[in-house]
C-alpha cells in the first residue's frame, strides 16, 4: 500500500505542557484542528508513522551531527523530558525497523541517512504523537533533522527526503502515515520566547500547500533567523511534507497564532487518496 | 574560549543520569577533567547563566541547565535579557 495519509503540524512542548494559558477559542480551534486530523488517520487505517522531527540537543552534540537521522529501534523511549513540564506520560512507542531500513535503502540513491538503533523522543515527536495516537500504540519511524547546529541541510535535500519517503512507502506492502512535525517562527529559550511573525509563517505553509519547490529552495539561513528566529529553521520538516506529496491536494485545518505556546498552531492535511 | 567544552558538559548533563550524578557527588573533578578556561570553569561551577549566555551557550543547552540551578522561568528569561541589554544578542549558531 502507498502512503495514506501526510499531514504536518506543531510540537511546541507548550502545546501539552501549557495548555490552559492559550485562551479557549485558541484552544477550540487548534485541538479542534488536531482531533479532525486525529479522525483522519484513523480512518486512512495506518499501519505505521513515519515522524519526520528536529533536533532539540536530545540525540545529537556536535561531536557528531548528522543532517538526517532515520531510527531504527525496535522502540524508542521518551519522552525525555520532564512529565511536570511536558504532562505527556513516559512511555516506549513500538518501532518499525524494516520500514526504518526501507526508506535509508529507498533515499540512498539521493541521500546519505545516518540511521540510530537508540534514538529517544523528545516533544518534537511526542507532542503530535499525543494528539494523533494517544494510546502511543501505533509503529513509528523517527526521522531526526539537524535544524539546530550550522551548518543545516539544505531546503533542497529536505524536499528530496520527502520524495524518498512517498517512494519507499508507496513500495511497501503496509499502510504508512507520514507527520512532519516542524516549528513556525519562534525564539526558542530567548527573551523572545512567545514572539511570532505570521505573515513569515503564513508565507511558509502556503508555500508548502502549492507544493512549491522553488520558493521553499529560496529561504536562506541569515534570512530565516533574522526573520523567524532561531527555530524557524524547523521549516525544514514542512519542506519535506511538501517534497512527499506532490501532486496532492492539502487543506489548512488550522492557522491559528498563539502567543502562549509560542508558535502559530497550524495544522495542515495532505490528503492522501488511498 | 573552549565554548564547544562547556556545551558538551551541559549536553551531557541534560542527557545522561550518570553525569548528572557525578555532577552532584564529584563536580570539582568533573569540572577538573573537562577541557574548560578557567572562567568557563567559574561559570559552570557556579552556575552563572548570565556568563555562560555571553559566552555563546546556545539557549537550548542552557535553559534546561538554569532549571537544574534552581532558576525561575521568568528569572532565566529576565537573566538572558540583562545580558542583551548590556552586550547584544549573542550570534544564535
Ligand atoms: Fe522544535
Amino acid at each position: 500500500m502507498p502512503l495514506v495519509f501526510a499531514a504536518a503540524l506543531n510540537h511546541a512542548p507548550g502545546i501539552t505542557g501549557r495548555r490552559d494559558n492559550a485562551t479557549p477559542a485558541q484552544r477550540d480551534v487548534f485541538f479542534g484542528a488536531c482531533a479532525r486530523l486525529r479522525e483522519r488517520l484513523e480512518a486512512a487505517r495506518a499501519e505505521a508513522l513515519v515522524v519526520v522531527s528536529p533536533e532539540h540537543w536530545t540525540n545529537f552534540f556536535l561531536s557528531a551531527m548528522p543532517a538526517f537521522c532515520v531510527g531504527r529501534g525496535e522502540s524508542h523511549w521518551g519522552p525525555v523530558e520532564d512529565e511536570p513540564f511536558l504532562k505527556i506520560p513516559r512511555t516506549r512507542v513500538p518501532g518499525a525497523p524494516a520500514l526504518a531500513d526501507a526508506i535509508a535503502e529507498v533515499a540512498a540513491e539521493h541521500l546519505d541517512l545516518a540511521y540510530s538503533e537508540e534514538l529517544r523522543l523528545d516533544h518534537g515527536v511526542m507532542v503530535p504523537l499525543h494528539l494523533l495516537v494517544p494510546a502511543m500504540g501505533l509503529p513509528v519511524v523517527p526521522i531526526i533533522i539537524n535544524c539546530l547546529a550550522q551548518p543545516l541541510p539544505h531546503m533542497a535535500r529536505c524536499w528530496t527526503l520527502g520524495e524518498a519517503l512517498r517512494r519507499a512507502c508507496d513500495a511497501r506492502a503496509e499502510r504508512i502515515g507520514l507527520v512532519c512535525a516542524g516549528g513556525l517562527s519562534h525564539w526558542p529559550a530567548t527573551p523572545r520566547s512567545g514572539k511570532l511573525n505570521v505573515p513569515w509563517d503564513r508565507d511558509v505553509v502556503d508555500a508548502v500547500l502549492a507544493h512549491d519547490r522553488a520558493r521553499l529552495l529560496a529561504y536562506r539561513d541569515d534570512d530565516i533567523v533574522r526573520e523567524a528566529g532561531p527555530g524557524g529553521h524547523e521549516i525544514r520538516a514542512w519542506a519535506v511534507l511538501a517534497g512527499a506529496t506532490e501532486g496532492l491536494g492539502g487543506e489548512l485545518l488550522c492557522f491559528e497564532p498563539i502567543p502562549a505556546y509560542a508558535v502559530t498552531g497550524a495544522v495542515l492535511d495532505m490528503r492522501v487518496a488511498a | 574560549m573552549s565554548l564547544y567544552h562547556v556545551q558538551k558538559l551541559l549536553f551531557g548533563l541534560n542527557n545522561d543520569a550518570a553525569l548528572r550524578d557525578r555532577w552532584a557527588t564529584d563536580r570539582a573533578a568533573l569540572l577538573a577533567d573537562a577541557a574548560l578556561e578557567a572562567s568557563e570553569r567559574a561559570a559552570l561551577e557556579s552556575g552563572d547563566v548570565a556568563a555562560l549566555y555571553a559566552m555563546g551557550v546556545h539557549p537550548l543547552l542552557l535553559a534546561p541547565f538554569a532549571g537544574r540551578c534552581g532558576l525561575a522561568w521568568p528569572d532565566y528569561l529576565a537573566t538572558l535579557a540583562a545580558v542583551e541589554q548590556t552586550s547584544g544578542i549573542p550570534d544564535p549558531r
